[in-house]
């Protein structure tokens, strides 16, 4: 059976977690399963996502149980695009992790975490049932607690505090959300859901079940105002996990929330002007508070948060375009936030602080690494022809259409602010004659590391900035791709038949 | 609490508690019961026996670090998940049974094994968390 694909990138990551605790006592043959996992779960996301594209949806009952009743998964070309993209982002973060992460982290389980939180990762993209997803979200964050904390450093754990409240009370309002829609539909499969719902007379009710769901994931994702726990906590943790949370996990709950309001919650006006103005106002808060800090893991969480604005937009206008513009920006910023963050851990390895006072002098004293790091921040700016601008170029186009000024204003609001900040690292970090420091004890700066570490470190910054590149010269492939995706989902359909076959048949 | 009435009563509480715990296991198909319940069962008895006897004496008894059925446990769910596909290239998680009753324990099928995942997964993580804090504190 083809349709088996489907559920191959769950079910390499739990292998590879499975196996990964197995080796418990031994870190080397730990670093050597995770590598090679890596690889082969890349490939099975290429797999995966070539078969999408040329044969359209696939889906899978779990169980061999009828959708409805059964949990479904479904491969859409936006989960398989998705899921590749984990894949990318994985593969570079597991060899970055292999060559910073600290002995006593990787001794306490740190690998097999990484892979429950990517299979987490994977399952969230791949389900088509309400409450599987639920589950996964529930993986993803118990593996995101222990990441986040482990090492049990005083700053981590006051930032994971934050973290981990919040983040328990999305899930609660999620819950409950879900919960609301079983009582008022009686069903939990998204596909039948979006017809169920649909068919529901009382509007208000459907409109407070959507606003639970949009704060519930609207947490998760970090859009204003219930930002403000990832500023506190993504610069906490090691470099390695700063970048698969700061890449991929606000996404979920993008993915979430377009999924959602692509497929149950349609064509409600109310929804969108407040999804409009959510996206409008995560723009602008999050710009302002990237301007004001003098750490730069600080600075790019702040970028999240502005360019998780970006995404919402394109939901919230809700026309074809707008929706291919929203995915073309997941797929750029997924992959340089993640480097970005990666980035941020190469200057602490080469000068041993993130302080942008206090920093200076990288491009005098090492021009290629500059280099190789100017692409990544470059990029995120959106320097055309560098991945970044793209999406904003659609973005922009359509709210020109609904004749909405003030968010073409926030949109290059932003954009001249992600600008501004990232001028400035690139003055104060590169550019600035550099300060003496002094010399950290028993501090492994880059220049003492053996060069095998030193590809671990330099491998998977350059993989995701030549992604980067492609993703904006080869701009054309990828925009045919959210354009794609975009068809797909606002013509829900299409999902609709894969999932419970051809609806016009049934009684 | 090393009370003589404990102690001794301990040593028999937890052949039976153990019995017991896999009598939870087997039911758990069609009535309450299962894995994750007959887990906590069977970790009682271990807590309660280091109760009585000091942990060091249990760990003796159990022979092998209990973190390590955490992984056991997952791959013999695994292999229950998974082996409709290999089988039978059914779907993954499809029930597949055979088709005769076994003496004793009744209907056997690829849900039994993933019960039993979860009950060695749930003595796992029990016992290592409830050893772990007892050493620390």
């Amino acid at each position: 059976m083809i349709q088996h694909i489907v559920l191959y990138p769950i079910i390499v990551h739990l292998l590879l977690a499975i196996l990964l605790l197995f080796s418990w006592n031994s870190i080397k043959i730990q670093k050597i399963i995770s590598a090679a996992g890596s690889v082969l779960s890349l490939l099975v996301a290429i797999w995966l996502f070539s078969t999408v594209w040329n044969e359209g949806t696939l889906t899978i009952q779990a169980g061999n149980w009828e959708a409805p009743f059964g949990i479904t998964f479904v491969a859409d070309a936006f989960a398989a695009t998705m899921v590749l993209l984990t894949a990318i982002s994985g593969i570079a973060v597991s060899y970055f992790s292999i060559g910073t992460i600290l002995k006593a982290r990787l001794k306490f389980g740190y690998l097999p975490i990484l892979h429950f939180l990517l299979l987490g990762l994977n399952g969230a993209f791949l389900t088509g049932d309400i409450f599987n997803l639920y589950v996964w979200f529930e993986i993803i964050i118990i593996s995101s607690f222990v990441l986040i904390t482990l090492g049990g450093e005083k700053k981590q754990l006051e930032g994971a505090v934050k973290y981990f409240t919040l983040n328990i009370f999305a899930s609660v309002i999620f819950l409950t959300a879900v919960a609301v829609l079983y009582g008022l539909t009686g069903s939990l499969n998204m596909a039948d859901l979006s017809l169920k719902v649909a068919a529901i007379e009382n509007r208000g009710l459907v409109e407070v079940t959507a606003i639970l769901f949009l704060i519930g994931f609207g947490i998760k994702a970090a859009i204003f105002p219930l930002y403000f726990w990832l500023p506190a906590s993504y610069h906490t943790p090691p470099p390695a996990v700063s970048a698969v949370f700061g890449g991929l996990l606000t996404k979920v709950g993008v993915y979430a929330l377009i999924r959602v309001f692509t497929l149950i919650f349609v064509g409600d006006a109310f929804l969108e002007t407040i999804i409009l103005t959510l996206a409008g106002l995560t723009l602008f808060v999050g710009a302002i508070g990237a301007l004001v800090q003098n750490n730069i893991s600080k600075i790019f969480s702040y970028l999240i948060i502005s360019h998780i604005g970006f995404m919402i937009l394109g939901l919230g206008l809700y026309t074809e375009a707008a929706i291919a513009g929203a995915i073309f920006y997941i797929i750029h910023d997924i992959v340089v936030k993640t480097n970005l963050f990666m980035v941020s851990g190469l200057i602490y390895r080469l000068k041993g602080t993130m302080s942008m006072k206090n920093l200076g002098g990288i491009y005098a004293k090492h021009p290629l690494l500059s280099l190789l790091m100017l692409v990544p921040l470059f990029s995120v700016v959106g320097i055309p022809p560098l991945s970044g601008f793209w999406p904003k170029l659609s973005l922009i186009t359509e709210s020109f259409k609904i004749e909405n000024y003030w968010l073409i204003g926030a949109i290059i609001f932003a954009t001249f602010i992600t600008l501004f900040v990232i001028a400035r690292i690139w003055a104060e970090v590169f550019w600035k004659e550099g300060k003496k420091l002094p010399t950290i004890q028993n501090f492994r700066y880059f220049h003492l590391l053996k060069l095998e570490k030193k590809i671990q470190i330099l491998g998977p910054i350059a993989f995701l900035a030549f992604i980067s590149l492609y993703i904006g010269f080869g701009a054309e492939n990828i925009q045919q791709l959210a354009e794609r995706v975009g068809t797909e989902l606002m013509n829900n359909q299409l999902y609709i038949e894969s999932v419970l076959g051809n609806i016009k048949e049934q009684p | 609490m090393k009370t003589i009435i404990l102690r001794t009563a301990s040593n028999y509480l937890l052949p039976l508690l153990l019995l017991f715990s896999i009598f939870i296991l087997l039911r758990g198909h069609y009535l309450p019961g299962g894995g994750f319940v007959g887990g906590l069962i069977a970790s009682i008895a271990f807590v309660l026996h280091a109760f009585a006897n000091g942990l060091e004496n249990t760990k003796n008894l159990i022979k092998m670090h209990p973190g390590f059925l955490m992984p056991v446990g997952l791959l013999v769910a695994f292999l229950a998940g998974v082996s409709p596909a290999l089988i039978s290239n059914l779907p993954f998680m499809t029930g597949i049974w055979f088709p005769e009753p076994l003496a004793v324990i009744g209907m056997v099928g690829s849900a039994l094994f993933f019960d039993i995942g979860v009950y060695l997964v749930v003595i796992g993580v029990s016992l290592t968390i409830i050893f772990t804090i007892t050493e620390s504190a």
